[in-house]
């Protein structure tokens, strides 16, 4: 092992079933360095950290820490922590109810000779761990009484002061304000100083500039490769972990068409913000345009889309709809007005796989009418029987459980139940992922038509390729924030290098 | 950043404390109503208020215990019950097994163990709902105290000269003595309930500050799933917090059963609720991680003091304490609510 290496991980390969979810993958981490893990969803990041730290086995490979005989392999947390491999999460796991010197020590506190707490000696070493770390705070207080970002710290001070000489970060700063996230990388730039290798895990590529020393990107399970931050401009970045070769991108002609700029509104948002996920975005969208949400993974643009329809209720800014000033606290609101939002997530939140496909068509347009106005029958399966006709759903019958069809299908069913609303805004959040190019082509097909018919269009997907072919207009997100807009021609190459933004963009 | 840290902390530290010290202004307000209004029918005696210690030294032990699982998120409402099989089981014990008094008490607390090792158990290392595994017990301990005997027994001189002595011995105090209408100075006395009970209180409240396991409990009720990730055994730290309410219910039914000298069936019914009631009023937050003893003292002593009251009175109806208590709880909870609600406020 080199003089200055703290962890190899060579060849590691990991298989879900049907699934190859590390296919052998390299990643070293020096002494005082701060490595960011980058990729997009499914890449395997989580899944390498999770082998690292004994939550997964992997099938192949080997995991080398310094100063440890012999290769690694972990089975549990405890394991991890004994070589020296502690993990902080996304989550702050500590008691909020107890002191933070308590917080740091519990389970190995300072004990007397009477086998009871030494409390001085813990609120000591506790004070002399935070100093050293430059965290401000009074570790007697209880946690609770301080912001998330200092309970944050808190757990990369107790991971860090058990002999550690890996850190992994998850997503520490998902839910931290700027002001917070610059505190943190204060104490982790401290450990980097003190030799502690950090691995950082994150989707906000500022937050990678500002200060990592290397990148390893991932992508599908496989290694795109391991780069010095300078080497790695953002746009490079980007094209690493969507997998397009940057200067090979041949600029794909937009079979959409021009923005209209003499319609009416349908949506006017002012300031519209949820706590968290989204930071105020200001977006007007006219009748009969389409417009598409462009960002890598968790840079808001489902979040965007959610703070509109009142998923997430908005916190802060209006609202007006057809130029009239709008209140939305939940989605039932929305839909009163208009709306329609196809979810992303389809299973969770979209199909209720044992009613039938009949059943799920209606239910947007029963839920609009009212508990008490109920569809008839007969009307429902002519509604029914008109989008299965007009979608081309393949299903045995209109009353076969939505289950029982495939994903395609049942992306279309879900359109169909917000077609039959009649809606004048909807919201599409990825709705051709994981159905077949066909299937995908129709639904394009289908925006483009709901357009021409002066319908509002939402639409949100990571293929950049269908949003050009489909947007007369993109709104372009980074780090939960909408950072502008693209008009015009839109290509490839434009809106890479919007979604990628900073330094390299404004040269 | 610091003074602004600290003032902040400073501040919401008091929430917490807060509510301890408006426990005890409201003790001692009630007590002082007391002395103002009764005080020429003897409230004002420092014997009332040890008559208080005294009719309550069991309860006091079962809530100590009772707080302890509370602390962790749980609930334990066998309790009450569990009080009247210990009480049942003196009193049959002595009385018709004819055995010593130490042996009986021992026994009692075995039983004591046992029941709260299988609840423990049930609710650590099972996943048991707490509510349900103790209402199981309670059922279970009401059952067996009848099993036992339906008849209503007293400890007398003749069933256990031993135990009769002990439950009326009295350790005068050397101040606070007042003159009978005789002119014979009368001193102060406690009970032996009255010094179990303390010292119950004063070893609990030292483990859950200063051992390991008391912490873990605190732990615990914050947030389980931290807990375990911070490397604590949650399931051993849930089942010994039910074996030790279990264990203090044993001492408090020998408490309770030292100042009633008797047994039934009926005996003690309710007690669970008193218990929950005090360590509530006293401060201890149902949802777990928040509370200590010293609240729980002062909730058994409001209840006690609203009883006193009352039998000071002698005309009100004896349903009153249950309505004052109702009040009380009502009053703590949106207290406690409102704390919860400033605090998460001010983040």
């Amino acid at each position: 092992m080199e003089n200055n290496v703290v962890l190899t991980m060579r060849g590691i390969s990991m298989t879900f079933p049907g699934v190859k979810a590390l296919d052998n993958v390299d990643f070293t981490l020096r002494k005082g360095e701060i490595h960011a893990l980058m990729g997009e969803n499914g890449a395997g990041k989580s899944t390498l950290i999770k082998c690292l730290t004994g939550i997964n086995d992997f099938e192949a490979g080997e995991i080398r820490v310094d100063g440890v005989e012999g290769t690694v392999k972990n089975h549990s947390t405890q394991d991890a922590q004994s070589v020296g491999i502690s993990t902080v999460y996304q989550e702050v796991n500590l008691c909020p109810n107890l002191s933070v010197a308590e917080n740091l020590y519990i389970g190995r506190e300072p004990m007397t000779a009477f086998h009871t707490i030494d409390r001085k000696t813990m609120m000591k070493k506790a004070d002399e761990l935070v100093k050293r770390l430059d965290i401000k705070v009074d570790v007697t207080q209880n946690l609770e009484n301080y912001s998330l970002a200092i309970q944050q710290m808190i757990a990369i001070a107790r991971a860090s002061d058990m002999d550690c000489k890996v850190l992994i970060l998850d997503e520490p700063t998902s839910s931290l304000d700027d002001g917070e996230v610059e505190k943190l990388f204060k104490v982790m730039n401290q450990l980097k100083e003190e030799g502690v290798g950090i691995i950082f895990v994150t989707h906000f590529l500022e937050q990678v500039y500002a200060v990592c020393d290397r990148i390893t990107v991932l992508r599908n399970g496989t290694l795109v490769g391991e780069y010095p931050i300078a080497d790695l401009p953002r746009v490079k970045l980007v094209a690493a972990m969507m997998g397009k070769d940057f200067d090979d991108l041949a600029s794909i002609k937009p079979e959409g068409f021009e923005a209209q700029k003499d319609t009416p509104m349908e949506i006017e948002a002012r300031g519209l913000s949820h706590k968290g996920t989204i930071k105020p975005f200001d977006l007007d969208i006219r009748k009969g345009e389409v417009i598409g949400l462009t960002g890598l993974l968790g840079s808001g643009r489902s979040e965007l889309a959610r703070s509109i329809y009142g998923a997430d209720r908005a916190q802060t800014g209006t609202l007006k709809v057809a130029g009239k000033e709008a209140k939305i606290s939940q989605p039932l609101d929305a839909m009163n007005l208009g709306m329609g939002l196809l979810p992303d997530d389809r299973k969770a939140e979209g199909i209720i796989g044992d009613l039938s496909v009949r059943e799920n068509i209606i239910l947007a347009m029963q839920a609009k009418r009212g508990m008490f106005r109920q569809l008839s029958r007969a009307k429902q399966e002519e509604i029914a029987d008109e989008y299965i006709r007009l979608l081309q759903i393949k299903t045995a019958t209109r009353e076969t459980p939505i289950k029982q069809l495939s994903g395609g299908n049942q992306q279309k069913a879900i359109l169909a139940r917000w077609l039959a609303t009649d809606p004048d805004f909807l919201i599409l959040d990825e709705p051709t992922r994981g159905i077949d190019i066909g299937t995908k082509t129709e639904i394009q097909k289908l925006i483009i038509q709901l357009s021409q018919q002066g319908k509002s269009i939402m639409f949100i997907s990571s293929e950049i390729e269908e949003m050009l072919r489909t947007c007369n207009r993109m709104a372009v997100l980074r780090d939960g924030a909408k950072v502008g807009e693209l008009e015009g021609e839109l290509t490839q190459e434009r809106v890479m290098a919007a979604i990628a933004g900073g330094a390299d963009n404004e040269k | 950043m610091k003074p602004a840290n600290a003032v902040k902390g400073r501040k919401q530290m008091n929430g917490n404390t807060l509510l301890l010290i408006i426990t005890i202004v409201l003790f001692v307000i009630l007590y002082a109503g007391g002395c103002i209004v009764y005080g020429s029918k003897g409230f004002t005696n420092l014997q009332t208020f040890l008559n208080i210690l005294i009719s309550n030294a069991g309860l006091i032990c079962v809530a100590c215990g009772m707080t302890c699982v509370m602390l962790t998120g749980g609930i334990d409402i066998s309790v009450g019950s569990l009080v009247a099989l210990d009480c049942m089981l003196l009193a049959y014990g002595m009385g018709k097994w004819h055995m010593s008094a130490p042996v009986m008490c021992l026994i009692v607390l075995a039983v004591g163990l046992i029941f709260g090792l299988v609840q423990g158990f049930c609710v650590g290392y099972l996943e048991i709902q707490p509510f349900i595994v103790s209402m199981a017990g309670m059922f279970f301990a009401r059952g067996m105290t009848a099993v036992i005997s339906t008849d209503q027994l007293s400890i007398t001189q003749d069933t256990n000269a031993a135990f009769y002595s002990w439950a009326n011995w009295r350790l005068n105090l050397p101040f606070g003595g007042v003159l009978n209408r005789k002119g014979v100075l009368i001193m102060p006395y406690i009970r032996v309930g009255v010094i179990i009970s303390l010292l119950v209180l004063i070893v609990i409240f030292l483990v859950l500050r200063y051992t390991k396991f008391g912490r873990s409990l605190y732990a615990v009720g914050g947030s389980e799933q931290s807990a375990a990730m911070m490397g604590l055994n949650v399931k051993k730290t849930k089942m010994k917090a039910y074996i030790l309410s279990s264990f203090l219910c044993s001492i408090g039914g020998i408490c309770y059963c030292l100042n009633t000298q008797a047994a039934s069936v009926s005996q003690a019914t309710g007690l669970e609720m008193s218990a929950i009631a005090s360590a509530v009023i006293g401060g201890t937050l149902l949802t777990g991680g928040v509370g200590n003893v010293i609240g729980t003292l002062f909730g058994v002593l409001i209840n006690g003091t609203i009883a006193s009251i009352v039998q000071f009175n002698g005309k009100l109806a004896s349903s009153w304490p249950n309505i004052l208590t109702a009040a009380l709880l009502c009053f703590f909870i949106v207290l406690q609510s409102v704390f919860a609600f400033l605090k998460e406020k001010k983040k």
